[in-house]
């Protein structure tokens, strides 16, 4: 039987490593919510569905704007000294994901304002003189708008990848050691963004689209999920007992039924038979996979936290 | 015209009293200021040298003042205790100076004894009280009425008031409640004590034994400092220990006794190195007594034998007995420091020191030292009045091999009024309610007192029942009398202010002498201050006080501290040999060889409460200081795996523990380990505080002074054995 | 340059915590807060026991994840011996590195900068130890630069058995633990 007592009570890391609490897993999905919406609505840009009166891609961008603060000020509340909170703007470390994500949302947002001027609402147009002025600029270039929205695509994954690697690089974390975690993140997000747009779209095309897809990007998590775990489970025993956490440790009950069934599988089915016009398309399905959604980065932060590569080591 | 009315004259009048009395107010309020403005223009460090006060070490410390405000303190590279490195308690001695629980002025109790509620006073209104009560019971009861509990060097000026008043029971707890009969046992054998620092020559021994004795808990820095280098000399250490010390981790050979046996294992022991021949041939023909008889009477406690006493396997005894003859006579046996544990203690220690002398070891390398010490004089003082009655402690001499004054039998004639009555208690930072066992005893005998006054650092539990409370400064803010050790190097040592007291609270001296000149004994204290006092006695020694002053610590020329070095091979005892049978112990009526007993048994679904130090604190005074506590803040009950599991106890939960009189702790943290046998629970001593006052400490942990309210009287010289108490749990609703 | 390391014998170790309460008062150690602590490792059932005893702090390590993940540069890796110390003025408090440590070794000071040990850093530019090794009562505790071979620490690691900490997270630690 091995023992280990420590005199160590440090606020935040004792008894185990709880630094970040609520904020940032909030943050993380409405990174990857805003991402995933970037990539809709870049994508839509790109097919040239802006032209569309009823087009998601007016009023995404302004959905975006208000998510991404949120996330950011979420942020802010998070870090410990906050009168320094500009000093993430004056340098760049590349080998800090962290710095990578500080710059990439000041490109963000940007980009989310050129989306919006793309074909912005009566208001801004009529309001604000530059605004038309600009919006007629884009209606002359139509090669410049698609090449904006495939950016947008582009930026979008940026940003939801890089919530998942922010994760995958601190090192002391077995739960989070696993590459692919960007790509689950993102996909996540893209699903939550899917399925937020499929439940406001004004268009039918875009809102049957949108659900199709929305069951594509959850069967692909699934697959995700799977990747994640052999992963693990080929790792290390540390990496082994990290997986376990969200298997049948004390997370499981909230990975299996908030993140897997009520955010995935159930949600999976209901919009499968909705989709096929089994039944009809509710808001139910879209809310679960948004929560869904909300619990993974909840679940992944905690128990990433929770994980630890510290064992007893002591052979007798 | 001077037709100043009489009502404006008196106006007039008693506003410049008032605005007087209203200047002087200020004048001292500025004038404070002045010295603290003073304080914070300081800039820079400066370093004082003094002597720590933490535990009763005494080792050499230099404090730093950074910029006007005590920054640390750390070793005296000149001294030779501490080699310039302190422990943690004396590392975290600032605490006690930013304590905020602090004594901060005198105090005197305004309603009942033991409610806590007092009236602040002066200094004189105190000490006034105090001298006015002493002058009564002199008159009415004689001046042996008065007994004095101090410990630490700081109550040497007590201790001198009270020999001029006319009390010799002057008493400390270091004697019956810890390490008396040790030096009782080693009396009894070789003729002199263990003494304090132990003259244990530890950093040259080849093998230690440590029974009982949890080096690098118990941090007295000198023993720490030399176990760490014999464990990198790969010395062969043996360990018993019901639980896993720390010792015990260091240990080739861990013995995990059950506890009250070792007697047992001892006894054991020395019949296997006398049958195999393994003794000191010639330390024990040239210097023993008795060995014929002790060789006899051995015979019968056998390896097998102890076996199912101490559950420690016969070849594990043979094995180690044979290891610790291998290394003769650089294979120590420590006679342990705290050894008040079952009743039987100055036998066993008596053992011990029979077992020692058959390592040949006395006198030796390895073994036992000759501590020297520096001829420093004293200060001439008038003689002291000859007390008729003698002491109170010990009537009849019942305990006829009582050295020192028993402080539980001072408590005793306080409860009975037997032989004498004993009417005021002074105690000197002593928490007598921690250190003595039963303390529903002392709180009864404290009701019988027509004056009980204490001096201490912190609102002690005993502070809590005293009639007056006089606030003393910490080491650090204050002179004490010269530190002249005995030691394997000899030095003087010097303890002097760093930084000022943060309130009103006044050194030890100052207190006796200002007691004494209210006593009218003021001619026993000629010197003007300490400073006039310190100086003469080291200048009439032939040595430079400013030296002293500076570098904190004179040391001597090296004297022979072995017998081959030169130290006359004598021994004071009845034969003037090592006495393996005791004549006079004979004569006594007790056992000339020590006899083993088995131990009483607790109930059912009991467990032995055996108790500790930790590293970070010193007994019960500690658990105020910021620093120290934000080391260890509780102390927690050492539970074996299996029993808790039997009992439901989880590892982090809180319990409580009810001992066999029905006393109940308060909660305490449980520590479910494997290092402790599945008999016995263990805690550290010292926390637990019902003292409101000590308000960083309150109810933190639990004490185990409190669950102690059975004890054993040591027949031979009434030492109160306190581990033979036994508790169970109780959930913690 | 210097390559600063910590070599610790655990076998002389007895866990006393001075190492704890020295670097709490040289450094002013905010109250609640260690930047050092002791952990007690012991294996086997009763009595069948061995424990190990280690002082454990910030490793400074050559590979440091804490500086590779600090956004603002905080956390840096310092020219006086390759000491790993932090910026206190450019630190946010984003707590990555904390959650980043394989150790555990970093807190977030009350003021709200990342904060750990430091070794002493403004004790080892006058050529002193840090606190603890200068207070250890079992001198168990070196200090040194292992480019040096001659140092004590360098000497010690070629002649007695040793291990780091976690090693196989890679971050390749500066603080050697003598077995």
């Amino acid at each position: 039987m091995n023992e280990l007592y420590s005199t160590r009570n440090n606020n935040l890391i004792d008894p185990y490593v709880h630094v970040w609490g609520w904020e940032i897993p909030v943050y993380l999905f409405l990174g990857g919510f805003v991402a995933g919406m970037m990539m809709i609505s870049g994508y839509f840009i790109f097919k040239g569905r802006y032209k569309e009166e009823k087009c998601s891609c007016h009023y995404l961008p302004v959905i975006s704007i208000i998510a991404l603060s949120l996330g950011m000020f979420a942020l802010f509340l998070d870090i410990e000294y906050k009168v320094h909170v500009w000093r993430f703007y004056t340098t760049f470390q590349v080998t800090s994901p962290m710095s990578w994500g500080s710059w990439i949302l000041i490109l963000v947002y940007p980009a989310l304002i050129i989306m919006l001027l793309i074909n912005p609402n009566y208001f801004l147009k009529e309001k604000i003189p530059y605004v038309k002025k600009i919006n007629e600029f884009f209606s002359k270039h139509p090669y410049l708008v698609k090449n904006i929205g495939i950016g947008n695509m582009i930026l979008g994954g940026m940003l939801g990848i890089y919530t998942g690697i922010l994760l995958s690089s601190l090192v002391a974390r077995p739960l989070w050691n696993s590459s692919i975690l960007g790509m689950l993140f993102l996909i996540s997000g893209l699903s939550s963004a899917a399925a937020f747009v499929h439940m406001i779209a004004k268009d039918r095309y875009e809102r049957e689209l949108l659900a199709k897809a929305d069951n594509g990007f959850l069967i692909i998590e699934l697959f995700i999920f799977l990747l994640f775990f052999i992963g693990l489970f080929t790792a290390t025993q540390v990496h082994i007992d990290a997986a376990n956490l969200l298997l049948n440790g004390p997370y499981a009950p909230v990975f299996w039924v908030f993140v897997i069934g009520l955010g995935i599988i159930i949600p999976l089915i209901i919009q499968s038979l909705a989709v096929n016009h089994k039944i009809q398309h509710t808001a139910l399905a879209p809310i679960l996979v948004i929560l869904g959604g909300l619990f993974l980065r909840f679940v992944i932060v905690e128990a990433g936290q929770y994980s630890t590569w510290i064992t007893t080591t002591l052979a007798k | 015209m001077n037709s100043l009315s009489r009502r404006k004259f008196l106006k007039i009048s008693s506003a410049t009293v008032v605005t007087a009395a209203a200047l002087t107010g200020t004048l001292n309020t500025i004038v404070k200021s002045a010295d603290k403005i003073n304080q914070k223009q300081e800039k820079g460090i400066r370093k004082i040298p003094t002597y720590c006060d933490i535990c009763f070490w005494k080792c050499g410390a230099i404090a730093y003042v950074k910029d006007g405000k005590l920054w640390k303190v750390e070793g005296n590279p000149l001294d030779p205790l501490s080699e310039g490195r302190l422990c943690p308690r004396g590392t975290g001695g600032v605490g006690a100076h930013y304590d905020k629980d602090r004594l901060k002025s005198p105090l005197i109790r305004k309603s009942h004894r033991g409610e806590e509620k007092w009236i602040e006073v002066t200094w004189d209104e105190a000490i006034d009280y105090i001298a006015e009560k002493m002058k009564k019971i002199k008159t009415n009861y004689g001046p042996e009425a008065v007994a004095l509990f101090s410990h630490g060097i700081g109550g040497n000026f007590f201790k001198h008031t009270l020999k001029a008043y006319g009390s010799p029971n002057i008493s400390a707890p270091s004697f019956a409640q810890c390490r008396g009969p040790r030096d009782v046992g080693f009396r009894l054998t070789f003729g002199e004590d263990v003494s304090s620092p132990e003259r244990t020559d530890i950093r040259n021994s080849k093998c230690l034994v440590l029974i009982g004795s949890h080096l690098g808990e118990n941090m007295h820095n000198t023993q720490v400092q030399e176990f760490a280098e014999v464990i990198e000399k790969d010395a062969s250490i043996i360990v018993v220990d019901p639980r896993y010390s720390i010792a015990a981790s260091k240990a080739k050979y861990y013995l995990p006794i059950k506890p009250g046996t070792d007697l047992a294992l001892i006894l054991a022991w020395m019949n296997v190195i006398v049958n195999e021949n393994l003794y000191d041939k010639e330390f024990v023909e040239n210097y023993g007594f008795g060995f014929e008889q002790f060789a006899s009477e051995i015979q019968q406690y056998t390896p097998e034998w102890a076996y199912p006493e101490t559950t420690i396997q016969p070849d594990v005894i043979r094995a180690t007995a044979r290891e610790m003859a291998l290394h003769k006579p650089a294979t120590l046996i420590h006679p342990g420091r705290h050894v008040t544990w079952y009743g039987d203690d100055a036998q066993r220690s008596r053992a011990i020191a029979m077992l020692n002398a058959l390592m040949g070891n006395w006198g030796r390398k390895g073994g036992f030292y000759y501590p020297q010490s520096m001829d420093v004089v004293g200060y001439p003082y008038p003689e002291y009045p000859k007390s008729e009655r003698g002491k109170v402690d010990n009537p009849d001499n019942k305990y006829p091999f009582a050295h020192e004054t028993i402080t539980t039998g001072i408590r005793e004639a306080t409860l009975t009024g037997n032989p004498y009555p004993v009417k005021g208690w002074l105690v000197y930072a002593t928490n007598l309610l921690q250190a003595l066992p039963n303390e529903e005893e002392t709180i009864k005998a404290i009701q019988n007192l027509d004056l009980m006054v204490v001096v201490d650092v912190i609102p002690s539990e005993i502070a809590g029942w005293a009639d007056v409370v006089l606030p003393e400064s910490i080491y650090l803010e204050r002179h004490d009398d010269l530190n002249v050790e005995w030691f394997r190097d000899p030095f003087i040592a010097i303890r002097q202010p760093i930084v000022d007291p943060p309130n009103d609270q006044k050194p030890n001296w100052w207190m006796a002498k200002k007691l004494a000149e209210k006593l009218d004994l003021g001619h026993y204290f000629p010197w003007k201050n300490i400073d006039e006092y310190l100086e003469n006695r080291v200048t009439n020694s032939g040595y430079d006080y400013n030296e002293l002053k500076t570098k904190g610590i004179i040391r001597g020329e090296k004297q022979p501290i072995y017998f081959d070095e030169g130290v006359p091979i004598e021994f004071p005892t009845p034969t003037g040999k090592v006495e393996f049978y005791s004549l006079q112990l004979a004569q006594a009526g007790f056992d000339p060889i020590p006899k083993y007993l088995k131990p009483k048994e607790g109930p059912p679904g009991y467990f032995r409460l055996l108790y500790g130090r930790a590293p970070v604190h010193s007994f019960s005074r500690t658990q105020t200081n910021p620093v120290l506590m934000d080391m260890m803040d509780e102390n927690e009950v050492w539970v074996n795996t299996d029993v808790a599991e039997r009992y439901g106890l989880e590892n982090g939960k809180y319990v409580r523990l009810k001992n066999q009189d029905d006393v109940v702790s308060n909660k305490i943290k449980v520590r479910v380990t494997e290092r402790i046998r599945t008999d016995c629970v263990y805690m550290v001593h010292g926390f637990g505080h019902r003292s409101r006052a000590l308000s960083s400490a309150y109810l933190k942990g639990a004490s185990d002074a409190q669950l102690i309210t059975k004890y054993e009287v040591d027949p031979l010289m009434g030492g109160t054995a306190m581990n033979v108490n036994f508790v169970t749990f109780e959930a913690e609703v | 340059m210097a390559r600063y390391a910590m070599v610790i014998d655990t076998k002389k170790c007895v866990g006393c915590m001075d190492c704890v309460v020295a670097c709490k008062t040289e450094n002013n150690v905010p109250e609640g807060f260690n930047r050092d602590w002791i952990n007690f490792e012991s294996v086997g059932k009763f009595p069948e026991l061995h424990m190990e005893i280690r002082s454990e702090r910030c490793n400074h390590c050559e590979n440091p994840p804490c500086v590779h993940c600090c956004p603002t540069g905080a956390s840096h890796v310092s020219n006086l011996g390759e000491i790993v110390l932090v910026h206190h003025d450019l630190c946010t408090g984003c707590k990555a590195c904390l959650a980043s440590c394989p150790y555990d070794a970093r807190f977030i000071n009350p003021e709200g900068y990342a904060d750990k040990c430091t070794f002493c850093s403004q004790r080892v530019e006058k050529g002193m130890n840090p606190a603890c090794v200068s207070v250890c009562p079992t001198h168990c505790m070196y200090f040194g630069d292992l480019d040096d071979r001659q140092s004590e620490v360098s000497k010690l690691l070629t002649s007695r058995k040793y291990k780091t900490l976690i090693p196989e997270a890679g971050t390749k630690p500066h603080v050697y633990y003598l077995i």
